[in-house]
């Protein structure tokens, strides 16, 4: 059947197309595959803070019977880190342990019963050292190291002021300063860690399924840990159940499981439990924020002075790259001039924080969207006036050298203005019944759409993509990025589609097998949308160059002349034309087998500047924008906060799917709800207490408003088809907006997360023993 | 010490040799092979290992799986037929109910065990019935728009 139009998809409400299998119940997650002769890996973990290890004895645990091997620190002498600088971690701890939970020794057994079992017979004896479970008492004078090149145990300190703070707070009508505390927070993806680990000595290859968001660093790591050449090393990503930032990085797990493997030359399957997933989580880092801000009368913000103190953790992981987004992200979302910045990443004797989505950028916009809310209130302005008062204008250049070319954030909080009739509404919100009081708060936030430069810098092209065309008419498009629930593979294969005018039926896409797909540099800081989306744009179009010129040749005209209808290629309108399937048969006999490639480079401009060390981190090639509004109930008898509703606009450039789009934006939003309200991982000594998704309170259902989301697509210069990010930015906005929204209701502000009802009771409760609320 | 189990599973009967203290959950994904169930805890924490015990959801990790002597099981894989989805299936799948898709087939056997029961659920039936399993991708808002299709196409003749 010939179509005469081109088949669209872009900018529709498209299914992702590997949603059958998941809804199924056929889509494989690394536990999920299971081999024969298989053996089950457990870990060792470190029932201390601190500590010199003496000795692991695991003599006992070798006799019993059916343990087939055991490895412990002694094992493996190479560290391992996501940044090049920053490799001071081992699979297994040596020489000392620095949190609970750290791996210590692991056992390959026949079955996972009798490895359990092996664990419990493994002896550490260690001299312990005195464990800092805060980065104050990390910092006190006179604490002992956690790593002897890190005095102070600062991991990276950061200073930087950029125009004058002096002369910015001498301008201000208002000036004010406020403490904020966000407590750390899990991304308790709902898989939990696991790793398959296949060695063949005859070979000496080694294949490992690992649930990663970057294939290409475990691969990097595998390869580093095991001193073994990366030609014969092959990393599969099966389906991956979530990742929110914690798999951005090569974890123990699936290097003890390609030790093991190699140890007992056979395959061993480590799956982690809740707990163990939760004792060794990459998380946001527990953060204290120092923020002062000047403005003007008319809301024109004037300086601002930042200290922000990250609790890392044991490990830097990604700390550095944290502590920087940080600093750098105060800008790019309004007009700033005068910035100072201090931040400090500590070490600390708890797991070692990393990227959450929204990475270093969350904890600072509730700091900065509270305090500006506080002082619009002060100065009588609305909050969105404010807001307004201080609006870049794109294109531009930050002060710290990020380039924004698009900028939806008016028409975000035009949107979400409107939506939530908040003109009408703002502070006059009907009083509930009894002690319920309601409340309505906003705040804007932002994200990058992928560092623009890569952790690891070769050279080569940002993202590239491969396309297969054989006689079988099938699209195949080869990538190496990491789908793990975003809908990345869906918008690769939406891309290519829509540039050869097919029916998304035509095309498959391949991801995941380091022996079959291009390299990528993963899915995190959301690049995949903007990176590999132009790289697949560019495959895409280059194979329809290749297509046409076959069906010139076929067609008996020039190649400028022919017309691409997706199943139909014709010259001119009254032209027949050749069917797909045709001009595949001719394109063909030039080359056999088509295999087109597409690239996608960075521009340098995008690549942040150069004013202070590490201001490269914040350069993107496109800013997301989004704005929310949050309606609340307080009950002011119990504390408890209800989340009525939220409305929320998210500038993604160009929306490619919409129904992928929302669904990111809503779950960020969420994601943003758990941090601020109920989400918190408390330790006592070190000790999670709550390794457990009762104890670590994630929203139900039950606890979970409607979410109305807004698109608005400002039409990025270089994005593919204009699209931005849409995965991250709409977090942090909700826990400013939370807040803010609490003070409408009760008058109260929290400047401490998350917001549980005891919080809010205790305020409450202070403000009535002071006598001066009106409870 | 091991027993011999006979129940009905997805439909068919069948008896097998299990321990004693293996839990259903187990049981299905390591010794039948049927993977489609998820474990997402360490016990009756997230809803991610639902099935339908006798039509009723239960969560297969807090079950002991000698417990379902003479009862009927069905799990993820017993949904579908003749090349299609369910209709909660198509629900989840149209209105994007899932993401990263680990916690789906709890929630889509949660929601199946609703619509037999209730083929036409107000909200707040929807809430309560899945007021068990976590979700961390969607924020739950397409969930809820999941099941009221499903609730619709079970309307219209396709089987929940």
């Amino acid at each position: 059947m010939n179509k005469l139009v081109p088949a669209h998809n872009i900018g529709g409400y498209v299914p992702m197309i590997d949603g059958p299998e998941k809804v199924s119940g056929r889509a494989k997650y690394t536990a999920d595959i299971l081999q024969p002769g298989q053996l089950a890996g457990r870990i060792y973990r470190s029932p201390y803070s601190h500590a010199e290890i003496v000795e692991v004895d695991v003599s006992e645990a070798l006799k019993l019977p059916g343990v087939m091997a055991i490895i412990t620190g002694a094992d493996c002498d190479k560290g391992f880190g996501v940044l090049p600088i920053a490799r001071t971690e081992y699979p297994l701890a040596r020489d000392k342990v620095r949190y609970r939970g750290e791996p210590v020794a692991a056992v390959a057994a026949v079955d996972d019963a009798t490895a359990r079992e092996a664990l419990r017979r493994i002896k550490l004896t260690v001299r312990e050292l005195p464990a800092y479970y805060t980065a104050k008492d990390a910092l006190a004078p006179g604490a002992v190291q956690l790593h002897d090149k890190k005095p102070g145990n600062i991991e990276r300190d950061v200073l930087f002021e950029l125009g004058s703070t002096v002369q910015g707070f001498a301008e201000a009508d208002l000036v004010r300063e406020g403490t904020y505390n966000c407590a750390e927070v899990c991304q308790n993806q709902m898989e939990m860690h696991a790793a398959i680990a296949e060695y063949d000595a005859l070979r000496e290859r080694m294949t490992v399924h690992a649930s990663t968001q970057v294939p290409y660093y475990v691969h990097l790591m595998l390869a580093q840990i095991l001193g073994m050449e990366m030609s014969r090393i092959r990393v599969i990503k099966p389906h991956v159940g979530g990742g929110f930032g914690c798999r951005t990085e090569t974890l123990n797990v699936e290097l003890i499981a390609a030790l093991l493997a190699r140890e007992v030359n056979g395959t061993v399957r480590i799956v982690t439990n809740r707990e163990e997933t939760f004792i060794t989580h990459r998380g946001r880092p527990e953060t204290d924020i120092k923020l002062k801000i000047g403005m003007r009368k008319d809301g024109r913000i004037t300086a601002v002075e930042c200290e922000c103190d990250q609790r890392g953790g044991a490990h830097s992981g990604y700390g550095v790259v944290t502590i920087l987004y940080a600093g750098s992200m105060l800008y790019a979302i309004y007009d700033l001039h005068n910035v100072k910045y201090i931040g400090r990443r500590v070490l600390t004797n708890t797991p070692p924080c990393g990227a959450f989505r929204g990475h270093g950028t969350v904890d600072i916009r509730f700091a900065f969207e509270g305090l500006v809310d506080q002082m619009a209130a002060e100065l009588g302005l609305d909050p969105f006036a404010v807001r307004r008062a201080n609006l870049l204008q794109a294109p531009t250049f930050t002060d710290n050298d990020l380039m924004v070319n698009s900028y939806g954030l008016p028409e975000c909080m035009d949107w979400v203005e409107r939506e939530s009739g908040w003109k009408k509404r703002k502070g006059k919100m009907p009083k509930g019944k009894g002690n319920l009081r309601k409340g309505l708060g906003m705040a804007c936030s932002h994200y990058i759409s992928g560092a623009s430069k890569p952790v690891n810098w070769t050279g080569e092209p940002h993202a590239t993509v491969k396309i297969k065309l054989d006689f079988d008419g099938s699209i195949v498009v080869l990538s190496g990025a990491a789908d793990i629930g975003q809908g990345s593979t869906t918008i690769l294969a939406q891309t290519v589609a829509e540039v050869l005018g097919l029916d998304l039926g035509r095309v498959r896409v391949v991801t995941g097998d380091s022996e079959v797909v291009p390299k990528d540099n993963g899915s995190y800081s959301s690049r995949v949308t903007f990176m590999v989306g132009n790289a697949a744009l560019d495959a895409a179009r280059n194979l329809k160059a290749v297509l046409t010129n076959a069906a010139a040749r076929k067609l008996e005209a020039r190649p400028e002349d022919i017309e691409c209808l997706g199943e139909v290629y014709r010259a001119g309108r009254q032209d027949k034309g050749a069917t797909f399937d045709e001009v595949v048969t001719e394109a063909l006999k030039d080359s056999g087998t088509i295999t087109v490639t597409g690239n996608y480079s960075t521009i340098s401009e995008s690549h942040g500047g150069k004013k202070y060390r590490g201001a490269a981190i914040g350069g993107t090639m496109g800013y997301s924008y989004s704005a929310q509004v949050v309606e609340v109930t307080v009950d002011e008898e119990t504390g408890v906060v209800t989340v009525d509703k939220v409305w929320v606009a998210h500038d993604c450039g160009k929306a490619l799917n919409r129904l992928t789009v929302e669904g990111q934006v809503q779950g960020s939003v969420w994601m943003g709800m758990g941090q601020a309200m109920s989400e918190e991982a408390a330790y006592h000594d070190g000790l999670m207490l709550t390794a457990n998704m009762l104890d670590y309170r994630v929203p139900t259902i039950q606890d979970s408003p409607p979410i109305e989301v807004g698109i608005v697509e400002s039409n990025d210069p270089h994005g593919p088809f204009g699209a931005k990010e849409a995965g991250e930015g709409s977090l942090a906005a909700f826990l400013p907006a939370l807040t803010n929204a609490i003070a409408d209701a009760i008058g109260i502000r929290f400047n401490d997360l998350p917001v549980t009802p005891d919080r809010v009771f205790e305020a409450i409760e202070k403000r009535r023993r002071k006598g001066n609320g009106s409870v | 010490m091991t027993r011999l189990l006979e129940f009905t599973l997805n439909g068919r009967d069948r008896a097998d040799a299990v321990a004693d203290n293996i839990l259903l959950l187990d049981f299905l994904r390591e010794q039948i092979g049927l993977t489609g169930t998820k474990t997402g805890c360490d016990g009756g924490e997230c809803g991610a290992c639902t099935v339908l015990i006798d039509n009723r959801p239960a969560l297969s990790c807090l079950t002991l799986a000698a417990t379902v002597a003479g009862k009927r099981v069905d799990t993820i894989e017993s949904l579908g037929h003749d090349g299609q989805l369910s209709a909660v299936q198509r629900g989840f799948h149209e209105k994007l109910g899932s993401q990263c898709g680990y916690c789906t087939p709890g929630f889509i056997m949660a929601s199946a065990g609703l619509l037999r029961k209730n083929p036409n659920p107000s909200e707040a039936e929807i809430l309560e019935a899945l007021g068990s399993n976590i979700c961390r991708c969607t924020g739950y808002v397409k969930i809820i728009e999941a099941v009221k299709y499903a609730a619709a196409l079970n309307a219209q003749g396709v089987s929940p």
